[in-house]
């Protein structure tokens, strides 16, 4: 079965970005269709969609509903067959989608680096804990110790006490100056500085150290305990869960394989949001990590600039000056310290799908090199993972992706020759 | 509400609506290359380390799934 499927404005991503643009588009009259991997809307921060999501996202939720944007949920884009057309799969079928314009609202990854230990059951994300349990996970009375860096810590603390589970404590790499930099220039940002707040609140006598970053994770088969550096002393905890991550990293293989420029691992774009290629859009955190009030704003910006209401696009581009700023903030303060790049020992795996240790990574130059000598980044996740830890560990930029944007299916790469020999 | 699923053939319940990475909790899914036990990592679609087979289709990102009544899971060990 083959079909092919049109639309005015393809948007990728239903987080909050997404479907600002798709708010936004709509009300303009373009017929838009709204693409995500997930199984609902809502992205990282309102995973578990409209039902689960805060009192502050339920409007944006119901102008979505009431929109006549045609949602795909469960899709991903596999591949890029021709211009104008992206190639959507689910688990079960393959769909051409044509498209007029586009707008990339990919959204934001974590940054996992190696540290030995990391690769045992029980090691998650940070945030990857955290959607785990925004996904069902049950965490009650479970022991849980949180790593790594950036205000997400305390937003992934939050979501698993609330959920029922002890936080040891929560271990943030930035030393005490750089936190004090960052609270202090938050007075700036009323909103993120009430968020803050809350948070600090809702984590009461849950220990928060500075300085401090995982030694290695410990156990067999699976996840037994932690050892800490915390400041001036080391300590082993027994634990059930260890959440680490180093902050957020922009997803741009869409946009890299659509050759849009990227700079500084994200998406390029100008005052109307618009990337280095005519009539796509790149919004949130695939321009760079600046949370979810800038996501929401740029996703207006671009279905409005997209569906050539260029005015009011242009009216709303100022105020973006001001998340670009915390977004600055963001990127400065929780600027990774050396001691996390040289925590893998020569037997840690630094490519997680094909097995390869630090230890032969160290003898290459290159991504080129070290792919063709040891399949880094060869694997099912094609260098999502382990790209960013080569480029932490051993300077090395962009694993070079080249389509498919996935692993696909072979008969999914077929669909859009099947769909023009049997046109529907 | 409940639903129940088969993992490896034996009955388990889990809550309606959560996703199957989340369901395993913890639980390897997966060896590696070199014969690891590997298990949720970036709870996000990303890592590729959930996978099992779902309903007879190998390698499956469980945390991109919602389970279902039904569900057949089979890990890849
Ligand atoms: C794990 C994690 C947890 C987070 N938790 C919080 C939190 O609790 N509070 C907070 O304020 N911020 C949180 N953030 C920060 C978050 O990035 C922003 O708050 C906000 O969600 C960004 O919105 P966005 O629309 O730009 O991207 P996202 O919300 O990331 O949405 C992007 C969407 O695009 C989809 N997508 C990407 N590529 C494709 C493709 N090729 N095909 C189909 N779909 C695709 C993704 O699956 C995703 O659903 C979290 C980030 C991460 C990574
Ligand atoms: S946990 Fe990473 S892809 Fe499922």
């Amino acid at each position: 079965m083959s079909s092919e499927l049109h639309t005015d404005i393809a948007i990728i991503g239903a987080g909050p970005a997404g479907i600002a643009a798709a708010i936004a588009a709509c009300a303009q009259g373009a017929h838009v269709t709204l693409v995500d991997d997930n199984p609902r809307p809502g992205g990282q921060i309102w995973r578990g969609g409209p039902s689960q999501a805060p009192a502050s996202a339920s409007s944006t939720f119901r102008q979505l509903a009431d929109s006549q944007a045609r949602l795909l949920s469960g899709f991903r884009v596999a591949a890029i067959p021709a211009p104008g057309q992206l190639l959507l799969e689910d688990p079960h079928r393959a769909q051409v989608l044509r498209y007029g314009k586009l707008i990339i609202a990919s959204g934001a990854r974590e940054r996992l680096l190696p540290f030995p230990g990391w690769t045992l059951p029980g090691v998650t994300g940070a945030g990857g804990l955290q959607a785990l349990v925004k996904g069902g996970l049950d965490v009650r009375d479970q022991h849980i110790v949180l790593a790594g860096t950036g205000p997400l810590l305390l937003a992934s603390a939050a979501t698993l006490r609330a959920a029922g589970a002890q936080v040891l404590l929560i271990a943030e790499q930035a030393p005490w100056s750089q936190l004090a930099r960052f609270g202090w220039a938050l007075k700036a940002y009323p909103a993120k500085l009430a968020q803050a707040a809350s948070l600090a609140w809702q984590l009461g006598g849950v220990p928060y150290h500075h300085a401090s970053h995982v030694l290695a994770a410990l156990g067999q088969t699976r996840l037994e305990g932690v050892q800490l550096q915390l400041g001036a002393r080391t300590l082993t905890l027994p634990c059930d869960w260890l959440g680490v991550g180093y902050g957020l990293l922009p997803n741009t293989e869409l946009l890299r394989a659509l050759h849009c420029q990227i700079s500084q691992g994200a998406a390029e774009v100008d005052a109307l949001m618009q990337t280095s290629q005519a009539g796509i859009y790149a919004v949130g955190e695939a321009t760079g990590i600046g949370g979810v009030d800038k996501a929401l704003l740029e996703g207006r910006i671009a279905g409005l600039a997209a569906t050539g209401a260029a005015a009011a696009a242009q009216a709303l581009a100022p105020k973006r000056k001001r998340q670009l700023a915390f977004a600055a903030l963001l990127d400065k303060h929780f600027a990774l310290q050396p001691a996390i790049t040289q925590l893998a020992q020569p037997d840690t795996l630094v490519c997680r799908c094909e097995d390869v240790s630090h230890a032969s990574l160290q003898l290459f130059d290159s991504w080129r090199e070290a792919k063709l000598q040891t399949r880094c980044g060869m694997g099912a996740c094609q260098g999502r993972i382990c790209g960013a830890a080569c480029e932490s560990l051993y300077g090395w930029q962009g694993s070079g992706d080249r389509p498919p944007l996935l692993p696909t299916r072979l008969g999914s790469l077929l669909e859009p020759t099947l769909a023009k020999a049997n046109p529907t | 509400m409940k639903v129940q699923l088969f993992i490896d053939g034996q009955a388990h319940l889990a809550t309606l609506g959560s996703n199957l990475a989340a369901a395993l909790a913890g639980l390897p899914g997966r060896c590696s290359v070199s014969g690891q036990p590997r298990a949720a990592l970036c709870g996000m679609g990303v890592c590729f380390e959930c996978r099992v087979t779902i309903d007879g289709q190998p390698h499956q990102r469980a945390c991109q799934r919602v389970v279902y009544e039904g569900m057949e899971v089979a890990r890849e060990l």
